[in-house]
C-alpha cells in the first residue's frame, strides 16, 4: 500500500501545535511510516533490508539515517521510517523476508508521535510515567512500552533531554493535554 | 494592632512582614512565619474548638502534626478544607479560619450539656449498647441526630477548584524528617555522592532544632546550625529538599508516599500551581528520622484550654516568639519539662512551680531549674484544674510513699504544661512491616527488626538529645549510602553544648485522690475517651488493645491516636495487670496524617479522569449535531437528531431511511486484529468455533469465540486477505480482551504455531454504508474493485482504493440490508467519509448512530455479545450451532460444550418476545415468568436482553433468554412489572426479512 | 506498587505494567476430547491456592508483552523469582528453604 499518490485530505489525530514553556518543548510528530515486524527468525534478513540492525537486546533501539528500529518484545520491533519510504519499504521488506516466517503489519495511522524535549523533560514525564528516567536508568536509545497514567505508550529516548512518545491515535489528545497541564505547573513552580 | 502575647524579640517569624487573618469572623494580626496556632496564641486566643462527644471547650495541646484539639476549617467556598490542624496551618495575609463542632458559638455551645450528662450515658460502648434496638431505629432516628450534634468538620459543598498532581521519583537515600538526625543523615549520604531526597512536613527544615534555645552546635545556636546545614544541602545538585511534605505511607519495596503542599500557605498562589503534589518515591535506602511525640498527662480536666504539652510551649516561645500564657505551672516526669520551664522563664513568664511526678528531682534539668531559681516539687502531681474556657488555676497533690495522693495546695496559673515523656514516632517503621520491640526500661516501642531497606535515627529510634541524634543521623546516612553503593563514612559529630537531654517519662493515668466516677481525665482528646472509659472496657471483658480501641474508639479519630495510643495501652495494661507488650499494640496504618482525595486523584479527575477516545470522524458527527454515548472510553455517535426530534423520532427516521435507501455509520471503534503467519488459519481454527482452513482469500465469515468454559466471549466478521493473513474484527468493548486471550493461547499453549497478532483497531477508520442503495453510493468512488453483486458477493473482501485512498472494502451487513464497510487508514477517515456522504446525498443518505444500529440488528435477530450474552451463554443457547465447526478436533471451549451442565434441556435459550399490545415496550433486564403473579421466591424463567420499537416490524420487539425457550414458541409468558404483568408471546428471535432476501442484492 | 522483575526485559519494572494470569503450569490437555468431564472440570476450575509460595503467570502487558512465570509468596506478597514461560517450574521446597535460611 502506497500513500504517495493520495490527494484526500489527511487529518492528524492531534490538532495541537509545537510550543515551548518552562524549558520543555512539545511537538506533534510528523506522519511516519510505521511497521510492526514480528518473528525472531526474520530479524537477520530484515537488518539488511531495513538498513539498521534490529536490536536483539531488550528495550533498545537502532537508527540509520531517518530510520529507526525499536525493540518492543523478543520477536517484535516497531520500524519507523519517513513517509517517503511508504511506497517502497514495505514491499522491499516483504520480499526480503519471504523465506522467513514473519508478520509485517502497517500501523502508520494506528499511532502518532509526541516529541518532548528540554531540560525539564524528566520530571514532566515522571508525573505520569512510573519508570526511572535518569540517563543512567533510561539511557539514550532506550525504548519500551510503558504506562502513561491511563494510556499505554512507547517511550523512546532520542537524546539526553529528548523523548519520542508513540501513542495510539485516540489516546494522543489525552497524553498531550496531560503533558501540557504539568508543563504549566512546572513552569509556575 | 498589637498581639498582646508576642515576645519583644526573637523567634523565627518575620516581624517585618505583618499579616492579618480572621478566626471565627474576628480579625487578628500575625507575622509571616506564624502558624495559625502560634498567631492565635500571640493574640491570647486559647479556646479553639469543641470536643467531639462532650463539646468541651478545647485549646491547643501541641504545636505539630499530633494536634488533636485545634481542628479548624480554612478557606472559603470550594477551597474550604475542614479538619486542618491549626498547628500546621501556615499563616498568610487574608487567611480565613473557623472553629468546628460548636453551635451556636465557640464560647457558648449547647452541645456542652453532654458534658453534664449522668455518668455512664456517653461512656465507652455507648454506641453499641444504646442503639441495638429496635431494628431500623439506628438509620432513621439515632444516626441523623448523632451526625448533627457530634462529629468533626463539614465537607465543602462546591467542587474543588484546585488541581493536584503526581510525581514518580527515585533516589538512593530518602530521609524522612529534617530534625537533627534527618539533617545529619542527609548530609552524610549526600556527601558520599548519593542522590538524596529529604522530606519534612514543615515549612522550614530543622525540626526540633528550630525550637531550641541555649544549646549550641559547633559554637552556633542550634537553629543557626540547621540553617547552615540546609544551605549546604540545597547547594548540592544531588539533593532534593521537600518542605511542607508529609510522608504519609511506607509501602512494599521501599515505595513511599509523600504529599507536598504547594499553595495552602500562599495568599494568592500562581493559578497554574497545583495545590498539592503527591510524590511516589522509590528509594534504594530509607532513613526514618521522624522524631518523637510528647505524651500528655492523664489527670482530671487535663483538656482545659491552657493545658499544653511542654514541648509545644517551648516551640511557641522559642520558634514563634509567642508567650502561651503569663503564669505557668510545669508538670513533668521528664528532663525535657525543665528545659521548657527555663525557656518560659527566660521569655518573661512567671513559672509558678515545677511539679515533678518522680520522687527524685535531681537530674540535670532539675539542677538547672533550681539554679535558675525555679521551685521544684518532687513526688507531686496535678490533680485537677480550675477554669472552663481557660485554665485559672491548678490543684497539686503529693504522692506518699504508699503511692496514695494527698491533696495539696491550689496555685493560680493560666498555663499548665505537661511533660510526660516521649513516644518515638515509629509509625512509618511499623508501616514498612518492620517488627517493633518493647523497651522495658523506657516503656516504649522502638524499631526492632527491619523488613525493608531502612533504618531509624534520632528520637524515633529512642535516641534523644541533639548530640546523640546527630551522631546516629550521620551513621544512618552513611550506612544508607553505603548500602546504596557509595563509599561513605559518618562525619565527625559536631560539638554540642548546653542541651538538656530528654530522659524519664511516665505512663498511665496520673494518681489522684478524687472520686474517679466524677472526673474526666482524657486519654484521647479528639474522640473524648477518658481513663475511666478504658478501665470500663477492660471490666466489660476487652482483653486485647485492638478490642479496647474499638470499644472505646481510643485512637480512632483523625489524629490516629498520636498522643493517646500509648497512654491508652498503659492504662489498659494497668487495669489488666499485664505488661504492655502482652496487651498488644494497635496497628499503624497509612496515612500518618489525613491526605486529601485530590492528592490521590491527581490529574485523574473531570475530563481527564479517563482518556476520551474519539474516532477519526468524530468532528464530522459533532458538526452534524450527533448526540454521543460512552462505550468504554469511546465517544460514539448515538443518534443524529434533526430540529425538534427526540431520540425516538430520530431513531425511527434513521432506521426507515436505511431500509428505504441508504445510511452511513461509523464503525471505527470495532476491534481489529491482524493475524499473520504461515499458521494463521490453524490458529484461527483453534481460537474460533468456525472452520477457517477452506475460507478463500477475499471471503469473510462470521466468527464466534468461546472461552475455555464454552461460553461466548466475542464475535465478529473475519476476512481472509491472503493464505497467511486474516483481518479479524471484534466487538468494540472486547478488543483488548480478545487480543489478550489470543496472545495467552499463542504464547502459552499453542507455542508450535508460527503466527503473530497485531492490533489494527486504530489503523483503520471504518465507514459502514448500509441499505439497498449502498452499492450505488460507493460505485463512483471505488477504484480497482468491481463491487457488482456478481463480482463481490455478500461476505467478501477486496483491496483497492476509494477516493484515491487505499481501502479494505468488506461487503458485510449488520442491518440485514445490502451493506459495505469501507476501511481506510485513519487519517483519511474523515475525507473519505465526507466524499461518501456527498455522493450519498443523491440517494437521501442518512447518518445513523449506535441506537439505530441496535434496532436494525435486533430486527434481524443479530446478537450483541454483552447484551444477549453475560458470560454464561453457549452457542447453542443463542441458536448459533451453525457457527460451530463440528468436524474440527479441537478449539478453545469445544470440550466444555459437552459438559453435563451445558447440554441440559432447560438451559436459557434466546427467543423473541412479542407483547400482546404492540405499543408496549418491554424493559431490558426485566424478568420473564410463567404466570402473571409468580409466588414470591419463584425463580424467573429468564430475562429480556433487548427491547426496541421496530419501525420495520411496526411494533415493539424484544429478545430474551428463557429456560427451554425454543420449545415454548407460541406460549404466553409474563413479564411482571411494578404496575402489573405484561403478557408476551414467545417467537423466533427474528422480526424482519426472515429469509435474508434483502442481503443478496 | 510492587516492582516485578521481567525475565524477558531483564529489568525490574513497576507493577502497573503487568497483568496477573492465574496459577502457572496448568497445562491444557493435548486432546481435550479424551479427558473425562471430571478431569476437564478440574482443569477449568480447580487451583491449589496455597498459603506460601505460589507459582503464577504474569504478563508484561505494557512492556515486552510476554507471559512469564513467577514464584510469589502469598503471605508476604514477595516475588521470590521470575522465569520465562516454557522454563521448568523451580523446586519450591528448595526455594522455601532458601527463604527460611535468609531470614
Ligand atoms: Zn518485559
Amino acid at each position: 500500500m502506497s500513500d504517495a499518490t493520495i490527494t484526500a485530505a489527511r487529518r492528524s489525530p492531534l490538532s495541537a501545535e509545537a510550543s515551548s514553556l518552562g524549558g520543555v518543548t512539545l511537538t506533534p510528530g510528523a506522519p511516519l511510516l510505521r511497521l510492526i515486524l514480528r518473528g525472531a527468525e526474520a530479524a537477520e534478513a530484515a537488518d539488511t533490508a531495513f538498513g539498521a540492525d534490529l536490536p536483539r537486546r531488550p528495550n533498545r533501539s537502532a537508527t540509520a539515517g531517518e530510520r529507526a528500529a525499536l525493540w518492543l518484545g523478543p520477536d517484535e520491533w516497531l520500524l519507523l521510517a519517513p513517509e517517503s519510504d511508504a511506497a517502497s519499504l514495505p514491499a522491499s521488506l516483504a520480499s526480503a523476508l519471504a523465506q522467513a516466517p514473519h508478520a509485517l503489519v502497517n500501523v502508520s495511522h494506528r499511532q502518532t508521535a509526541i516529541l518532548v524535549s528540554g531540560s525539564g523533560v524528566e520530571p514532566l514525564l515522571n508525573a505520569f510515567v512510573p519508570l526511572e528516567l535518569t540517563e543512567a536508568a533510561f539511557p539514550v536509545g532506550m525504548a519500551t512500552r510503558t504506562i502513561f497514567e491511563k494510556a499505554e505508550i512507547v517511550l523512546w529516548r532520542t537524546g539526553s533531554a529528548a523523548f519520542h512518545i508513540e501513542v495510539w491515535r485516540s489516546f494522543a489528545p489525552y497524553v498531550w493535554e496531560l503533558l501540557e497541564a504539568v508543563r504549566r505547573e512546572n513552569a509556575a513552580n | 494592632m498589637n498581639a498582646p502575647f508576642r515576645t519583644e524579640a526573637g523567634g523565627r517569624v518575620d516581624r517585618a512582614r505583618p499579616l492579618s487573618f480572621t478566626f471565627d469572623g474576628k480579625s487578628y494580626p500575625g507575622f509571616e512565619g506564624d502558624t495559625l496556632a502560634s498567631a492565635l496564641l500571640a493574640n491570647g486566643v486559647h479556646l479553639v474548638g469543641r470536643s467531639f462527644k462532650y463539646h468541651r471547650p478545647r485549646g491547643l495541646l501541641s504545636a505539630g502534626a499530633e494536634e488533636p484539639n485545634a481542628l479548624v476549617g480554612v478557606g472559603r467556598g470550594g477551597r474550604y478544607t475542614p479538619n486542618l490542624r491549626a498547628t500546621q496551618v501556615e499563616l498568610f495575609d487574608g487567611l480565613v479560619a473557623e472553629s468546628q463542632n460548636r453551635w451556636p458559638s465557640l464560647g457558648f455551645d449547647v452541645g456542652e450539656v453532654n458534658d453534664l450528662a449522668p455518668a455512664g450515658l456517653l461512656s465507652a460502648g455507648f454506641y453499641y449498647k444504646t442503639f441495638m434496638a429496635p431494628a431500623g431505629a439506628w438509620k432513621s432516628v439515632f444516626e441523623p441526630i448523632i451526625r448533627k450534634t457530634a462529629g468533626l468538620g463539614v465537607a465543602p459543598q462546591e467542587p474543588d477548584p484546585d488541581h493536584y498532581t503526581h510525581r514518580h521519583a527515585f533516589c538512593d537515600v530518602l530521609v524522612v524528617g529534617a530534625g537533627a538526625a534527618g539533617l545529619a543523615a542527609a548530609l552524610a549520604a549526600a556527601g558520599a555522592g548519593a542522590r538524596v531526597i529529604l522530606a519534612d512536613e514543615q515549612a522550614e527544615l530543622g525540626g526540633g532544632l528550630l525550637s531550641e534555645r541555649g544549646a549550641t552546635i559547633d559554637g552556633v545556636e542550634a537553629s543557626a546550625w540547621a540553617e547552615r546545614t540546609v544551605a549546604a544541602l540545597r547547594a548540592n545538585p544531588n539533593v532534593t529538599l521537600l518542605t511542607r511534605a508529609q510522608c504519609f505511607g511506607y509501602y512494599a519495596q521501599n515505595f513511599l508516599g509523600i504529599v507536598e503542599r504547594l499553595t495552602d500557605h500562599a495568599s494568592s498562589p500562581h493559578p497554574d500551581l497545583p495545590r498539592e503534589r503527591m510524590w511516589k518515591v522509590r528509594a534504594k535506602q530509607v532513613v526514618l528520622a521522624t522524631g518523637a511525640i510528647e505524651r500528655p498527662f492523664c489527670f482530671p480536666d487535663n483538656d482545659r484550654p491552657g493545658v499544653m504539652l511542654a514541648s509545644a510551649a517551648r516551640t511557641y516561645v522559642n520558634r514563634y516568639g509567642v508567650r502561651p500564657g503569663s503564669r505557668a505551672l510545669v508538670f513533668t516526669a521528664d528532663e525535657s519539662g525543665y528545659a521548657a520551664a527555663l525557656d518560659l522563664a527566660s521569655a518573661g513568664l512567671a513559672v509558678v512551680c515545677i511539679a515533678e511526678l518522680r520522687a527524685q528531682a535531681d537530674g540535670p534539668g532539675a539542677r538547672a531549674a533550681r539554679a535558675a531559681g525555679l521551685a521544684v516539687h518532687p513526688s507531686t502531681v496535678v490533680t485537677g484544674v480550675s477554669g472552663r474556657l481557660r485554665v485559672t488555676g491548678a490543684t497539686l497533690g503529693a504522692i506518699g510513699p504508699d503511692g496514695r495522693v494527698t491533696p495539696g495546695q491550689t496555685v493560680a496559673c493560666d498555663l499548665v504544661l505537661m511533660a510526660g515523656g516521649w513516644t518515638p514516632a515509629v509509625h512509618l517503621f511499623s508501616q514498612s512491616r518492620g517488627k517493633l520491640r518493647f523497651d522495658e526500661e523506657r516503656q516504649v516501642y522502638l524499631p526492632g527488626v527491619s523488613a525493608q531497606d531502612e533504618r531509624s535515627a534520632g528520637a524515633c529510634n529512642g535516641t534523644f538529645g541533639i548530640a546523640a541524634s546527630l551522631a546516629e543521623g550521620f551513621a544512618a546516612g552513611a550506612d544508607a549510602a553505603t548500602k546504596a553503593g557509595f563509599a561513605a563514612t559518618a562525619p565527625a559529630t559536631p560539638d554540642v553544648k548546653g542541651e538538656i537531654v530528654p530522659a524519664g517519662g511516665f505512663h498511665g493515668a496520673v494518681p489522684h485522690h478524687r472520686d474517679p466516677q466524677k472526673v474526666k481525665a482524657f486519654v484521647d482528646f479528639q474522640n473524648d475517651v477518658t481513663a475511666k472509659d478504658i478501665k470500663l472496657a477492660v471490666r466489660e471483658g476487652m482483653r486485647s488493645i485492638e478490642h479496647v480501641k474499638r470499644y472505646t474508639t481510643n485512637g480512632m479519630a483523625t489524629d490516629q491516636g498520636k498522643t493517646s495510643n500509648m497512654q491508652g495501652l498503659a492504662i489498659a495494661s494497668d487495669a489488666l495487670g499485664k505488661p504492655m507488650p502482652q496487651v498488644g499494640l494497635t496497628t499503624f496504618r497509612p496515612p500518618y496524617t489525613p491526605v486529601t482525595f485530590g492528592a490521590f486523584a491527581g490529574h485523574s479527575r473531570g475530563l481527564a479522569f479517563d482518556p476520551i477516545r474519539r474516532t477519526p470522524t468524530h468532528d464530522w458527527a459533532a458538526a452534524q449535531g450527533a448526540v454521543f454515548e460512552d462505550v468504554g472510553m469511546w465517544k460514539r455517535a448515538w443518534f443524529f437528531p434533526r430540529r425538534g426530534e427526540d431520540m425516538h423520532a430520530a431513531v425511527e427516521r434513521e432506521c426507515r431511511q436505511v431500509r428505504a435507501s441508504v445510511g452511513i455509520f461509523d464503525g471505527s471503534t470495532l476491534g481489529k486484529i491482524e493475524v499473520v503467519g504461515p499458521d494463521a488459519a490453524e490458529f484461527m481454527n483453534r481460537l474460533y468455533t468456525n472452520p477457517w482452513s477452506k475460507l478463500e482469500p477475499g471471503r469473510c465469515r462470521y466468527g464466534l469465540m468461546l472461552n475455555e468454559a464454552g461460553f461466548v466471549m466475542d464475535d465478529g466478521v473475519i476476512g481472509r486477505l491472503a493464505a497467511d493473513r486474516f483481518h479479524v474484527t471484534t466487538t468494540t468493548g472486547g478488543a483488548p480482551r480478545v487480543l489478550a486471550h489470543m496472545e495467552d493461547y499463542l504464547q502459552t499453549e499453542f507455542t508450535d504455531l508460527k503466527v503473530w497478532l497485531t492490533s489494527t483497531t486504530e489503523q483503520w477508520a471504518v465507514i459502514a454504508v448500509q441499505g439497498p442503495n449502498a452499492r450505488k453510493v460507493l460505485e463512483p468512488l471505488v477504484e480497482g474493485i468491481d463491487i457488482s453483486a456478481a463480482a463481490m458477493p455478500h461476505m467478501s473482501l477486496r483491496e483497492g482504493r476509494i477516493c484515491g485512498v487505499p481501502t479494505r472494502l468488506f461487503r458485510v451487513s449488520f442491518t440485514g440490508e445490502l451493506g459495505f464497510e469501507v476501511n481506510v487508514p485513519a487519517d483519511y477517515g474523515q475525507a473519505v467519509w465526507e466524499a461518501v456522504w456527498a455522493e450519498g446525498q443523491k440517494h437521501d443518505m442518512v447518518a445513523y448512530g449506535t441506537e439505530s444500529m441496535h434496532v436494525l440488528r435486533a430486527e434481524k435477530g443479530y446478537i450483541i455479545v454483552g447484551q444477549e450474552t453475560d458470560g454464561t451463554v453457549t452457542p447453542n443457547d443463542l441458536g448459533l450451532d451453525w457457527a460451530i465447526g463440528k468436524a474440527k478436533p479441537d478449539f478453545v471451549g469445544k470440550r466444555s460444550l459437552t459438559r453435563p451442565d451445558l447440554v441440559k434441556a432447560d438451559r436459557k435459550q434466546l427467543v423473541g418476545l412479542l407483547t400482546e399490545d404492540p405499543a408496549v415496550l418491554l424493559e431490558e433486564g426485566a424478568q420473564v415468568a410463567a404466570v402473571a403473579t409468580p409466588v414470591r421466591g419463584t425463580p424467573a424463567l429468564g430475562h429480556v436482553t433487548s427491547a426496541y420499537r421496530s419501525p420495520a416490524a411496526g411494533r415493539s420487539i424484544a429478545m430474551a433468554l428463557v429456560a427451554g425457550g425454543r420449545a415454548r414458541k407460541g406460549q404466553t409468558l409474563y413479564v411482571p412489572m411494578a404496575n402489573g404483568a405484561i403478557a408476551v408471546t414467545v417467537t423466533d428471535p427474528i422480526f424482519f426479512d426472515p429469509k435474508g432476501e434483502r442481503l443478496d442484492v | 506498587m510492587l516492582l516485578i522483575r521481567c525475565p524477558v526485559c531483564e529489568m525490574d519494572r513497576p507493577e502497573l505494567e503487568f497483568r496477573y494470569g492465574g496459577e502457572a503450569h496448568i497445562a491444557r490437555p493435548l486432546d481435550p476430547s479424551k479427558v473425562s468431564d471430571e478431569e476437564w472440570a478440574d482443569f477449568l476450575y480447580f487451583r491449589t491456592n496455597p498459603k506460601g509460595l505460589h507459582v503464577e503467570r504474569w504478563r508484561h502487558t505494557a512492556g515486552c508483552g510476554r507471559f512469564f512465570n513467577a514464584v510469589r509468596h502469598t503471605v508476604t506478597d514477595r516475588f521470590v523469582t521470575t522465569y520465562k514461560s516454557g522454563e521448568p517450574r523451580p523446586d519450591l521446597e528448595a526455594l522455601a528453604r532458601k527463604l527460611e535460611s535468609a531470614r
